[in-house]
């Protein structure tokens, strides 16, 4: 048996269309983040895949990961900031008690 | 034709990513959905161990599995008391959620099954194509370099980024 680039594609896809059920269907926004991870990783893998696959002897796609997971850091990084801005003036994390942009 | 433990590997690993994966986003303790990414991330890990490219695989783990894990279990802890479960979902949004990812699953696997790949490719060959495998030595050349195919600008650009991340979590997070 081989192991092709489909196979490696086919749960990068699930990954991804877990991240966007969880992004819909939760409330709260660390669980919503959580699922933003999982699509962003879902695409870093997807590069990595590609380069591997259709461009072996560079390593371009491992420099977009490589740079992705740096500005994954530090996005998640100020999400957490704002989450726990907003935990301390509306005293929880729920995105439907969010109306106001100042409080 | 690819060897026995790398066919095994792929099967363990694969499985795990996805199962965590929707467990992550379907179970009801936030704690819990943040394990289950960090195993997510891990098995991600062991696949970029396992296409060849290591020093990607270490720094998906120390930055991610180690770093953003840190931080927002840092963040539950803070927000949530010990317990707190998720309300039960509203059907509506269930019905919204269930609806587009099948949809976008149905479309991804669409274009992926009709797009021209070369499915005949094993894994032993690709890692063969690419030559000797990728040292630090080519990695810290490609980062500091301005040539074609090198990366001075992003990794500079990326340094500034972390710095104002830095500023900027420290005056968003501030108490008044």
């Amino acid at each position: 048996m081989d192991i092709s680039i489909l196979y490696y594609l086919v749960p990068s896809v699930l990954m991804f269309v877990f991240g966007v059920y969880g992004f819909l269907t939760r409330k709260n926004m660390i669980a919503m983040l959580i699922s933003l991870e999982l699509m962003l990783n879902s695409a870093d893998l997807n590069f990595v895949i590609f380069n591997r696959y259709l461009f072996p002897g560079s390593m371009d796609g491992m420099m977009f990961t490589l740079f992705a997971i740096a500005i994954a850091a530090a996005e998640t990084s100020i999400a957490i900031a704002l989450i726990i801005n907003i935990y301390r003036a509306v005293g929880n994390t729920n995105v439907t008690d969010i109306k106001q942009l100042k409080f | 034709m690819d060897s026995v433990g790398n066919i095994i590997l792929y099967f363990v690993v694969a499985i795990s990513m996805v199962v965590f994966a929707w467990m992550a986003v379907t179970t009801t303790k936030i704690l819990r959905a943040a394990t289950y990414l960090l195993f997510t991330l891990l098995s991600t890990a062991i696949i970029y161990f396992q296409l060849g490219f290591e020093f990607l695989g270490a720094v998906q783990i120390a930055v991610y599995a180690g770093g953003i894990m840190v931080l927002i279990v840092f963040a539950i802890i803070l927000t949530h008391k010990p317990n707190d479960k998720a309300a039960p979902l509203a059907a509506h949004r269930q019905l919204i959620g269930v609806s587009a990812s099948v949809c976008g699953a149905i479309l991804l696997l669409a274009a992926l099954f009709t797009m021209p790949l070369p499915g005949n490719v094993s894994l032993a060959e690709a890692i063969s194509a690419g030559g000797p495998a990728i040292d630090m030595h080519r990695i810290g050349t490609a980062l500091v370099g301005s040539e074609k195919y090198q990366y001075l600008l992003p990794f500079e650009a990326v340094s500034v980024l972390l710095l104002a991340c830095i500023i900027g979590g420290v005056v968003i997070a501030r108490k008044k």
